[in-house]
């Protein structure tokens, strides 16, 4: 039989604030333990929770970017579990009216586009830590995380496999950053990841069991614990068994999911308003005034790389996986309107081959969009080669001459010979020390060609213009 | 709907709360009284009114996002039944 996988995420982002959602403590990462846990954290007695106005605006923006409903007013409702780094006895989240409400987000599944419609996006509490490490038979509990607001994002199970739920992913990954509601810190656990999992005839409506896999947190475990889920529960189907519900942990060094518990031992979580939050009103004023404050979206961009620019889409996706990535290339675009697509290829392929291989983002780039566009002009003014460019950028790569490409070229003697007098002169030298080649070439060998082109790069050092050194000697051959 | 000696075990067992026989019994005609009260007041017509989600009829202040919090960890802990290594130890109740 074929089977279809159907897959539904839930993203928890952690948002980009300076303080707790409903504390004034920080949230800064790696601080010494508990000293970022105020008596709101610790859950005092009497103390009262304030919502953090950075926190709301920081849904909104999700909101309007995805096209949703902004819900107004939105409920804050206590969330009941035991749990010993939960100190409240109760993580206060959303249940009814989330302050994000639909949506739709648009992933580029190669040349194809697909919608992924979101169910929700509601703001909750971070709880504490428990650490492992063994205290005489006690837990040690770290409260510093706890109360760090999140934005829980629940997509419907509009994904059909492991790769498309990685790209939704990633592009929602991509989203919160462009718009600068979460670092997107995946190490840190700033974007976390779960997977509702189910299986199911192919051409069947009807959504199977599912099971939810928790603790994934990269893409490549997110693609792993969806593979063998599904694997999982098609074997079990075909054996003629039955996939029971429940929640399921992603163990990355066994690369498998196993039970965590089931549905009968599943939380009853008796969520009901918190009488210590009045409901929240967000009035169209303060949307407005938010929807002000949103950069142009990935999507948007997308599309005026590929109209205005001319550029293909995959470019275009590519060049706005993050903005600081789309900032750069439009700077560089700026300074050079004609070489949109030598911009595209050089941050593709040089700029982000180097980054990636010295580890950081293009917003730490050695090299300025300004400097890097001057570069690229020298090329298209014949002033140097694609080849000796590459040479050229790893000095101001260094930070040699203040990256200026110019000096670096004068100093270093690349300017291209474009004299085609000079050119001449040397090939006519070349093809006399070269009579067997060019006898080759004339008897139909091809390769004699480049050989002899070879040549004349290596006598000029590679300084000869590619293009004239083929247009003379071409000449001279026929 | 009438609540049944499980469902009080049950509850006890998520809030883990230790309970023996007798107390739940105790809590079961508890807990079943004040359904009976939730009965009487399901029964009144509601259709037409919105749902209240606060009892007052306000709406939450909110605070700007500025840390305003310092460090005070010797003082929260000076009350704390064990500390070690700045954690607050508490017995060990998950596996």
């Amino acid at each position: 039989m074929q089977w279809e996988i159907v897959i539904g995420l839930e993203v928890h982002a952690q948002l980009s604030t300076q303080s707790k959602i409903f504390s004034g403590a920080s949230i800064a990462y790696g601080a010494i333990p508990n000293t970022q846990a105020c008596e709101v954290d610790l859950a005092l007695p009497g103390v009262l929770p304030v919502l953090n106005k950075g926190v709301v605006e920081r849904a909104i923006k999700l909101g309007l970017a995805v096209g949703a409903k902004i819900n107004s007013p939105s409920i804050f409702a206590r969330k009941n579990y035991f749990y010993p780094d939960l100190p409240k006895g109760y993580q206060i989240s959303q249940y009814e009216l989330p302050v994000v409400e639909g949506g739709c987000i648009k992933v580029q599944m190669g040349e194809v586009e697909k919608t992924v419609r979101l169910t929700r996006a509601h703001l909750e509490e971070d709880a504490g830590k428990s650490l492992h490490k063994d205290f005489h038979g006690m837990t040690g509990i770290d409260l510093n995380r706890a109360g760090t607001p999140l934005l829980e994002i629940v997509s419907e199970p509009d994904m059909r496999s492991s790769a498309e739920a990685v790209i939704y992913a990633k592009t929602l990954h991509s989203l919160v950053r462009w718009i600068g509601i979460c670092d997107g810190n995946m190490q840190e656990g700033s974007f976390r990841c779960d997977a509702n999992v189910s299986v199911r005839p192919k051409g069947s409506d009807k959504l199977g069991t599912r099971c939810e896999v928790k603790n994934l947190n990269s893409f490549r475990f997110l693609e792993k614990a969806i593979e063998f889920e599904a694997k999982r529960q098609i074997e079990i189907l075909e054996d003629g068994g039955v996939v029971r519900q429940e929640t399921r942990l992603y163990d990355a060094d066994r690369n498998e999911t196993r039970t965590m518990r089931s549905k009968e031992e599943a939380h009853d979580y008796r969520y009901f308003p918190d009488p210590d939050l009045m409901p929240l009103e967000i009035s169209e004023a303060w949307i407005n005034k938010v929807k002000q404050m949103l950069p142009e979206l990935p999507e948007a961009r997308r599309n005026r790389y590929v109209t205005a620019f001319d550029l293909p889409v995959y470019d275009a996706i590519v060049l706005t996986a993050t903005r600081e990535m789309a900032d750069f290339f439009e700077s560089a675009v700026k300074q050079l309107p004609s070489q949109a697509k030598l911009c595209a290829n050089w941050i593709m392929g040089e700029v982000s081959g180097r980054l990636n291989k010295e580890g950081i983002e293009i917003s730490d780039c050695p090299i300025s969009p300004g400097q890097f566009a001057t570069l690229l002009e020298r090329i298209s003014d014949g002033t140097i080669s694609g080849k000796t460019a590459k040479d050229v950028f790893d000095s101001m790569w260094h930070g040699e001459h203040d990256g200026n490409a110019d000096v670096i070229i004068e100093n270093k003697g690349l300017k291209q010979i474009s004299d085609s007098g000079e050119i001449e002169k040397l090939i006519d030298e070349i093809l006399i020390a070269n009579p067997q080649q060019v006898e080759d070439y004339r008897g139909g060998k091809e390769k004699a060609f480049n050989s002899l082109v070879g040549q004349v790069m290596k006598a000029t050092r590679g300084k000869a213009n590619p293009a004239q050194v083929n247009t003379i000697l071409k000449q001279k051959l026929s | 709907m009438t609540l049944s000696f499980d469902d009080v075990r049950r509850i006890a067992d998520l809030a883990y709360i230790e309970t023996n026989e007798e107390e739940a019994h105790v809590v079961l005609a508890q807990l079943s009284d004040i359904f009976n009260l939730i009965e009487q007041m399901q029964a009144v017509d509601t259709l037409g009114v919105e749902p209240l989600s606060h009892a007052q009829d306000v709406t939450q202040r909110l605070r700007d996002d500025i840390v305003t919090e310092s460090d005070q960890r010797e003082r929260f802990q000076a009350i704390a039944p064990q500390v070690e290594e700045g954690l607050y130890l508490v017995p060990k109740v998950i596996e």
